[in-house]
């Protein structure tokens, strides 16, 4: 996609807005790579953790080791083991749903702890009544565990997406176009890193700052009670 | 009139420590029987192990003619989960903390057992939560929070939410011990009425000694495990035979 551009770099000013648009197509690719991560982490964090209590031994422990192996190995070595060697098994993924799915595994353990953490504080009367009404494991979860839990772990779900999203850059070095791989090339192209790595931070602050504020302010508006799922 | 609940030679331990020894207990269909004693005596435990809160690890156990444990049960239970559930549909239970489902309105709580649980059709569902609200006297409060309720409006709640499943016998566990004593007096109005049911058996741990002597049919005092003396309440009270009953309800009556 590179191919046909030329850019101004007759002063800072002009270089800097010239490379904006293509530092744009990188943005889209960010928020991809995030946003689909983040999908990820969320769902298979939960999942994690509600096998993580289940009352087969074997299942929760090898949940256990899973999380806690992914938790203490570099994101970057979990990525190029994918990249590079999950093809070796016929496994063969674009680059940028290898990265998006690396960026999810290894947040998937993180927000499992949040869950575990969130399920842990609710309050042991809350789950004998639920017995006492003789709720299904299925129910309980449902209706009583989840809903309660949601507005707690807001706070450190938002985190992490501020966090999954400052670590997206990691991709480029699978070949995926993102912000910094786009200035990368860029940097390669006119010998001038500066102006592009220093738009890819810019850009980065008012992502992230409005990402936090829009954690707020969500946790701001919850119920704190919790929510009906249904 | 045939027992409902049937304690035989039941044992419940915790760890080293044995809460209830060879416990022999019987409950007739319908009556009310109040268990009183000292904290750790093992009444509670009773009424936890009846809900299938705790498990025990020898003797039998049945309520309404089925047995807890399983002949080739697994787990601590020593049930399968379906087990417990059918052991659950004729039991209910009050807690002394409520217990009511924050994140649910007065209604909510009450008629959302029955639709999931029971299967039952939710505006039927909804319109015997009126009745029961009504019974309890929070009819203007059912769309409310329970955060927005007093401890005696939450535990008439509760009661009407263990109603709502029709339970053949109904535990109450120290339901007023969490309240103001200006509160206390409401929730012993419900129960009283409850008292009423032909059909409902009910087992109160309470320290509502007053209260105790007016709804039961019969009294039992534990210590340490056992029962060491049950009665019908006027001889109980007025009469005690133990010198343990004795030293326990001076002690309660004084303080």
């Amino acid at each position: 996609m590179m191919y046909g551009y030329e850019w101004d770099t007759s002063s800072t000013l002009a270089f800097a807005t010239s490379i904006l648009p293509i530092l744009g197509i990188g943005l889209i690719v960010t928020l991809k790579a995030a946003a689909v991560g983040y999908a990820i982490a969320l769902v298979l964090g939960l999942v994690l953790a509600l096998l993580r209590r289940s009352r087969v031994k074997a299942v929760s422990w090898a949940v256990a080791c899973f999380t806690e192996f992914v938790r203490d190995t570099p994101l970057l070595v979990q990525l190029f083991f994918l990249y590079y060697v999950l093809p070796d098994f016929g496994i063969v993924l674009p680059a940028f749903m290898t990265g998006a799915l690396a960026l999810g595994l290894q947040y998937s353990a993180y927000t499992s702890e949040v869950y575990r953490g969130g399920i842990n504080a609710i309050p042991r009367g809350q789950w004998e009544a639920a017995t006492a009404l003789n709720l299904t494991r299925l129910q309980l979860y449902r209706d009583i565990v989840i809903p309660q839990m949601i507005p707690r772990i807001v706070p450190s779900l938002g985190n992490y997406l501020v966090s999954m999203l400052k670590e997206t850059p990691v991709l480029s070095v699978v070949t995926v176009l993102d912000m910094l791989g786009l200035a990368n090339i860029i940097g390669e192209r006119t010998f001038d890193y500066l102006v592009p790595l220093s738009m890819v931070g810019l850009i980065f602050l008012p992502l992230t700052l409005t990402c936090s504020a829009l954690i707020h302010f969500i946790e701001r508006i919850l119920p704190k009670a919790g929510i009906p799922l249904r | 009139m045939t027992s409902i609940i049937r304690f035989q030679n039941v044992t419940k331990r915790f760890g080293a420590l044995t809460v209830l020894d060879n416990f022999n207990f019987d409950v007739r269909q319908g009556e009310k029987v109040t268990l009183i004693g000292p904290s750790g005596s093992g009444k509670s435990t009773v009424l936890r192990i009846l809900m299938t809160l705790e498990p025990f690890q020898e003797g039998k156990l049945e309520l309404a003619g089925i047995s807890y444990h399983e002949p080739n049960g697994r787990g601590p239970f020593k049930a399968s989960d379906k087990h417990l559930h059918k052991i659950r549909s004729n039991v209910g239970m009050v807690f002394q903390s409520f217990n009511l489902f924050p994140h649910m309105t007065v209604l909510r709580n009450i008629v959302e057992a029955p639709v999931a649980v029971l299967k039952m059709r939710r505006d039927e569902v909804e319109a015997r939560a009126i009745e029961l609200l009504r019974m309890v006297g929070l009819l203007d409060k059912k769309d409310q929070y329970p955060s927005q309720l007093s401890g005696g409006q939450q535990q008439r709640v509760a009661i009407a939410r263990a109603l709502a499943m029709r339970p053949r016998v109904l535990l109450f566990d120290e339901p007023t011990s969490a309240l103001d004593p200006q509160l206390v007096g409401e929730v012993l109005a419900v129960i009283r009425g409850l008292a009423h049911e032909h059909d409902l058996a009910m087992l109160l741990v309470t320290h509502e000694m007053r209260f105790a002597r007016e709804v039961s049919d019969r009294v039992c005092f534990f210590d340490k495990g056992r029962i060491v003396e049950r009665g019908e309440p006027d001889r109980f009270f007025s009469n005690p035979e133990q010198p343990r009953t004795r030293e326990f309800l001076s002690s309660i009556l004084a303080g």
